[in-house]
């Protein structure tokens, strides 16, 4: 570290470098550290049994499904918003602006409860969209509804800055070259704000994965068909099977940490890609 | 000395002065109580702790302060498991409450049969809620599986409440194959007994196939059936359903009263490590013991709990309760733990009703 301060033209690196790795330790690698500990309080063949049973599997399914759906939805849908909002001015633009932090303020609670009284067959949307045969609430589509909620700000916040500090040069070099409009994007906008749509996908697939609080009410919670993975911790600590629990928490981490990894690798490389 | 009073100190210094007001805050007049309990006592509780605080000062001439905390069953014995100092608790089943004694050693093997009736000073019972009218006949546990009704009832892995349901179903059919309970324990009737059981689980597979939404808790179940209008019938505890139509108005729902059910025993316990710990087990053991007399019966009755000594509570609380065929859990079930790792665990009767 020595070595490295002397390195660094800025003071306070020694600092901020202790507290760094300090407040990282307390909040973060504890309590993960704990979460392996426990799940090493079984043997491996415990281990995989609990986390390849057959309801289990079911729930990966379904988490990872509905999460990379609902990012996906918002990788298209949030670089709209976040477009017109970087790109346009129209009246109360803050309104709609703040509109967008909404599912951050929220308790997660409250959005899966409204969520499922829109989408109820009773509720406002749902009364319409049940006569044509389509369930939203107590079904995997209500499970993508909630988590593409939830991480809608995650692509818009991204997104908003990268927008903001592209050159409009670049854009009218582009076109006094004879770009068409659709190549401009393609060709020029695109690949600038790539890296961040990449980041905000992963934020938003990233929260998904997580999400509990307002995927219960919507989902029904039926075996094999509509439970998450988080559903499936919450079963195993009823049971008072901590380190089942402990168990499923480590696949569902390593394979976001997988998920997340591959994510930073391809913006990696399309970083380089467009050096 | 003199403290160098640099700005980069002030956010310390806030943060010291708030954590040394909050202390003072904390330090009160008199003991305090800490009752870890379930969600649908809340409003039992508010009332019955200001009926006790009274009590206790006029006894003992000195102030109390008793402080609540809710949630589900489970996940508040895991709580106290987890080092939630609970003085006493006040759970949805004795499940809960034994897992504080077989996790975290808080309190003596025998807990159970420190207080009258297993330590469960009100009961309660499963009903059906249905719409105001009973369009779909309902009457008794065998309608829930007619061709066209929807049953709305939590998800027994994550609701204390939906394990009563479900035990009480299956009662039911023990009940209806063999006639009489008692057969359960009678060695001759062994085969007719296996055979009752086979039938319940084909009956309880049957009922589930008739449910659509599966809540994690008993009013998340209330609120899918009574707010997004779901379902013909929720199972539901006695109170809750009182509860419902209270609060939602008697001409929306009724109540039906199946042809028998399961005696559903909410238990309270002293923690007794935590309690000698803050030198409260004195005020904690007269607490849980108010809840049998006269005053917390009523009290029970008013929140609509069957008191377990009726004797002294007012005849307008007693009447709204039906007279039903009630079995225990340890006589049909053997106890929580048994019904526990036969019916729920992992691998469980009901794991194998959703089996692929």
């Amino acid at each position: 570290m020595m070595s490295l301060k002397q390195h660094s033209v800025l003071p306070g690196f020694g600092l901020t470098m202790g507290f760094t790795l300090f407040y990282l330790g307390l909040i973060v690698l504890i309590p993960l550290a704990g979460l392996l500990l426990k799940s090493a309080t079984i043997s491996w063949s415990q281990f995989f049994a609990a986390v390849t049973e057959p309801q289990v599997v079911a729930s990966y399914k379904i988490t990872f499904g509905a999460s990379l759906v609902a990012a996906s939805i918002n990788a298209v849908f949030g670089l709209a918003v976040a477009w017109m909002l970087v790109r346009y001015s129209f009246p109360f633009k803050n309104v709609v602006d703040a509109m967008v932090d909404l599912p951050f303020a929220m308790p997660t609670a409250v959005s899966g409860i409204a969520l499922t009284a829109i989408y109820a067959p009773t509720g406002w949307i749902g009364r319409w969209l049940d006569p044509m045969g389509i369930k939203v609430a107590y079904t995997p589509l209500g499970i993508m509804v909630a988590l593409t909620f939830i991480g809608l700000p995650f692509v818009v916040r991204t997104l908003q800055p990268a927008m903001e500090d592209m050159d409009k040069e670049i854009e009218e070099a582009a076109a006094s070259l004879g770009a068409t409009r659709r190549q401009t994007f393609i060709r020029v906008i695109f690949p600038t704000i790539m890296p961040a749509l990449l980041t905000g996908f992963a934020l938003a697939f990233a929260r998904a994965l997580g999400e509990y609080g307002s995927v219960v009410f919507i989902s029904g919670n039926l075996p094999m068909k509509t439970q998450i993975v988080p559903l499936m911790i919450m079963t195993k600590l009823e049971q008072y099977n901590y380190a089942e629990a402990a168990a499923i928490g480590v696949v569902a981490l390593g394979a976001s940490f997988v998920v997340l990894l591959f994510i930073n690798l391809i913006q990696w490389w399309s970083r380089r890609y467009a050096a | 000395m003199i403290i160098r009073c640099n700005a980069a100190f002030v956010p310390y210094c806030v943060v010291l002065v708030a954590f040394a007001a909050f202390c003072g805050c904390a330090r009160d007049a008199g003991p305090e109580l800490l009752n870890v309990s379930y969600d649908p006592t809340r409003e039992f509780y508010k009332e019955y702790n200001q009926a006790f605080v009274e009590h206790w000062s006029k006894e003992s001439g000195k102030p109390l302060n008793i402080r609540m905390s809710h949630g589900g069953s489970g996940k508040q014995a895991r709580s106290v498991i987890d080092g939630l100092e609970a003085d006493v608790v006040t759970l949805a089943l004795a499940f809960d409450v034994d897992a504080i004694r077989r996790k975290a050693g808080l309190m003596p093997d025998d807990w159970q049969s420190r207080l009258p009736h297993n330590s469960a000073p009100y009961t309660s019972t499963i009903v059906f809620l249905i719409r105001k009218g009973n369009p779909k006949q309902i009457k008794d546990w065998n309608d829930l599986v007619k061709a066209d009704v929807s049953v709305i009832t939590p998800n027994p892995k994550t609701s204390g409440g939906a394990r009563w349901n479900y035990l009480a179903a299956w009662g039911y059919v023990l009940k209806t194959e063999l006639g009489d309970l008692a057969r359960l324990h009678d060695p001759d009737a062994a085969d007719a007994v296996a055979d009752a059981h086979s039938k319940a689980k084909e009956f309880i597979h049957e009922i589930y196939q008739h449910v659509e939404v599966l809540d994690t808790g008993a009013r998340g179940s209330t609120m899918t059936f009574v707010q997004r209008g779901i379902g013909d019938v929720l199972l539901a505890w006695e109170n809750e359903a009182f509860l419902s139509i209270h609060e939602l108005g008697p001409d929306k729902f009724e109540i039906v009263v199946p042809s028998i059910s399961i005696l559903a025993e909410p238990s309270v316990a002293l923690i007794d490590k935590v309690a000698d710990k803050h030198g409260t087990r004195e005020i904690a053991e007269e607490y849980l013991k108010h809840l049998y007399s006269t005053e917390g019966q009523t009290l029970a009755a008013k929140h609509y709990y069957r008191p377990r000594n009726p004797q002294g509570v007012p005849e307008k609380y007693m009447k709204r309760f039906t007279d039903v065929k009630l079995f225990t859990i340890d006589d049909v079930f053997g106890g929580w733990e048994k019904a526990q790792a036969e019916h729920f665990d992992d691998g469980g009767v009901f794991d194998q009703i959703y089996k692929p």
